[in-house]
């Protein structure tokens, strides 16, 4: 039944470069994080409080990201864009593909979030001499966090999968390096089985990380 | 005068076909992993509010795997560990089992959520009335807890959809590829990823404003 060697020395020998390639999946990851949740809660703004233009631009991008692949998503900043001769790094079009995404995913959450805390409590702040920025970053913003901090880390797992698809557009992060070693040594198997567990690793991580700073931050 | 020879060509009618089938390709292997995929994610589920403590130590964890590990990566793994068992599987029944067993893992959270989301208190009431247990699956838990989580189940269908463009990667054409490939014959990615990302839209879009419509009104 197993007709077949394992080799797992070559892996061994590249697992530094391997871990390195995980430093670069999470830095990416990261960063279309937190772009994605400035950009996120600015559309979710635009949605709630505008109309029009900005309205319907803001609907257009939460829409197409959320309903149309992220593999289409990392293309088109691949090869659309190139159409109008923006030719872009892999490391940008894998960020700008990931921020698109999780800016049109985090954007409902916000949505969420915001829907939840009611409008009274706005009022019933600024009936008691709250300015409205304060009654927001006081009253709402806080509230607001709290529901969607659970979201916000679903995403971050999500963000750091997704970037697994870097290695469709020649971008060299944990999946793309692990296709580039397996090309060229063939022990396929044992460099994604490698790999597989790195991720489950930076998965777990993330999530006891999350579950961690929730135990300090909400404690009353 | 001779037309010049060249690579390159535009893209024709027929590509448009070439795509209609690729697009067939991709309903089909979702629509097969996603009913097989849900029925299994059901048993699992139940499986899981069942069987407390030793579903919690067995089944859980390897379900766990699944959502902790980029698809692609699963995708690559098991295409290349299936012959070391011996097993002779195309990339297409290798894309079905993974997303299969990949619809199952998020189905089993959601039908252990609309397990849940039944109360004690009414089940106890259909055992009282003289329904045996499966009656009280069927009858009670089944059309109430399936409601409850619909939404959500609709949501991971249209999540597994989207992702089955990953199984290009084993080389299975469906649209993302077929679109790649007329990509790099046609050199008009712009047009070709429009219609490629209309057609995931046009699917997706509609079906999620079902669910939430649904949603909303069976809040009420």
């Amino acid at each position: 039944m197993f007709d077949y060697n394992f080799h797992w020395r070559p892996v061994m020998k590249s697992l530094p470069d391997l871990i390195d390639a995980a430093f670069l999946t999470l830095q990416v990851a990261v960063l279309a994080m937190i772009l994605g949740i400035v950009i996120g809660l600015g559309l979710a703004l635009v949605r709630m409080h505008l109309r029009g233009l900005p309205r319907w631009l803001a609907s257009s991008w939460v829409e197409l990201a959320r309903n149309t692949p992220a593999l289409f998503q990392l293309f088109f900043f691949g090869f659309g864009l190139g159409a109008f001769g923006l030719h872009l790094s892999p490391y940008i079009i894998v960020l700008a593909g990931l921020t698109f995404n999780c800016a049109g995913y985090l954007a409902e959450n916000f949505r969420g979030g915001f829907q939840a805390v009611p409008d009274t409590q706005i009022r019933a702040a600024r009936s008691l001499g709250m300015t409205a920025w304060q009654a927001y970053s006081r009253i709402v913003i806080p509230q607001v966090f709290r529901i969607v901090y659970h979201p916000i880390t679903n995403q971050m797992v999500w963000a750091v999968l997704m970037s697994s698809l870097g290695m469709l557009v020649g971008f060299r992060e944990l999946s793309g390096e692990t296709q580039f070693f397996a090309s060229r040594t063939f022990r396929i198997f044992e460099y994604f089985a490698v790999t597989a567990v790195i991720y489950y690793v930076i998965v777990k991580l993330i999530l006891l990380g999350s579950r961690l700073l929730a135990a300090r931050l909400f404690r009353y | 005068m001779q037309p010049s020879l060249s690579f390159f060509s535009g893209f024709t009618p027929n590509d448009l076909w070439f795509l209609a089938e690729a697009a067939l390709r991709t309903l089909w292997i979702s629509a097969l992993s996603i009913s097989i995929g849900t029925v299994l994610g059901a048993i699992f589920g139940w499986i899981l509010y069942e069987g407390k403590l030793t579903a919690t130590l067995t089944l859980a964890p390897v379900l766990d795997v699944f959502r902790s590990v980029p698809l692609i990566i699963q995708l690559v793994l098991f295409y290349n560990f299936a012959p070391i068992v011996g097993l002779d599987l195309d990339p297409f029944a290798s894309g079905v089992v993974i997303l299969t067993i990949y619809t199952a893992a998020l189905v089993a959270n959601v039908a252990r959520g609309g397990i849940e989301a039944v109360g004690l208190p009414m089940r106890r009431a259909a055992r009282s009335l003289g329904m045996t247990y499966w009656q009280d699956l069927r009858h009670v838990v089944l059309p109430i807890g399936g409601r409850a989580v619909f939404p959500a189940w609709v949501g991971v269908a249209l999540g597994v959809m989207k992702d089955s463009a990953l199984v290009s990667v084993l080389g299975y054409v469906e649209l993302l590829k077929a679109s790649q490939i007329l990509i790099t014959r046609t050199q008009e990615p712009f047009l070709i990823l429009t219609l490629a990302g209309a057609f995931y839209f046009a699917l997706s879009y509609p079906v999620s404003r079902f669910a939430a419509s649904l949603e909303r009104k069976w809040a009420q």
